[in-house]
């Protein structure tokens, strides 16, 4: 099964006691502020869970994988996830089933 | 600059201002352990307009230590991997 906002907005309407329209709200809402957070450039760490890290990139020369076009890669910025120790440390544990 | 969970609840707090910051801070709390939870279970996050949080299946392999040259054999393992939606590398890259 897929996780989806929806799954969190039952969560926290279960576990925090909001009613689903405020709940809904409340999870827009954390996503809208990692969003702003990120695009003034900021990184952001969550103990446990991971951080959310931007890195510039720097122009390269790519092609186009369709018609083997050669094309330059612009300069850009790009947000990387990198799990924390925690997280890290129970996916290793997780056995694929 | 580098924020951490208690930036980003003041900022949430601030958007959110009929909860009390440690309301904020509970459901953070819980959205990253729910989050956690789903991931080390199996489960991918699929959030619109943010991004995807899969599983990815490294295999068993012969590494070396960089630094001294020594063999060291890794498990079959799992790692989180993120893929930001449209939206979020389109926003992120605004400078451009």
């Amino acid at each position: 099964m897929t996780i989806t906002k929806n799954s969190l907005v039952d969560m926290i309407h279960d576990e925090v006691g909001l009613n689903k329209r405020e709940a809904k709200e409340f999870i827009e809402e954390f996503f809208e502020v990692i969003k702003e957070l990120l695009e003034d450039g900021n990184d952001i760490k969550f103990s446990g869970f991971g951080n959310f890290i931007l890195r510039n990139k720097k122009a390269r020369p790519g092609r186009n994988p369709r018609t083997g076009e050669e094309v330059t890669v612009n300069e850009r910025r790009v947000v990387t996830f990198k799990s924390g120790m925690k997280l890290k440390s129970q996916i290793e544990a997780f056995d694929g089933e | 600059m580098i924020l951490n969970k208690s930036e980003l609840i003041s900022n949430l707090s601030k958007k959110h201002k009929t909860y009390n910051k440690s309301d904020v801070e509970f459901s953070v709390r819980k959205i990253l352990d729910y989050m956690s939870k789903s991931l080390y279970s199996g489960e991918r996050i699929e959030i619109r307009g943010f991004g995807t949080f899969s599983l990815h299946e490294h295999n068993s392999r012969t590494a070396r230590n960089p630094k001294t040259g020594e063999s060291v054999a890794l498990q079959k393992r799992f790692t989180v991997h993120f893929k930001p939606s449209k939206e979020l590398k389109k926003r992120v890259n605004n400078k451009n």
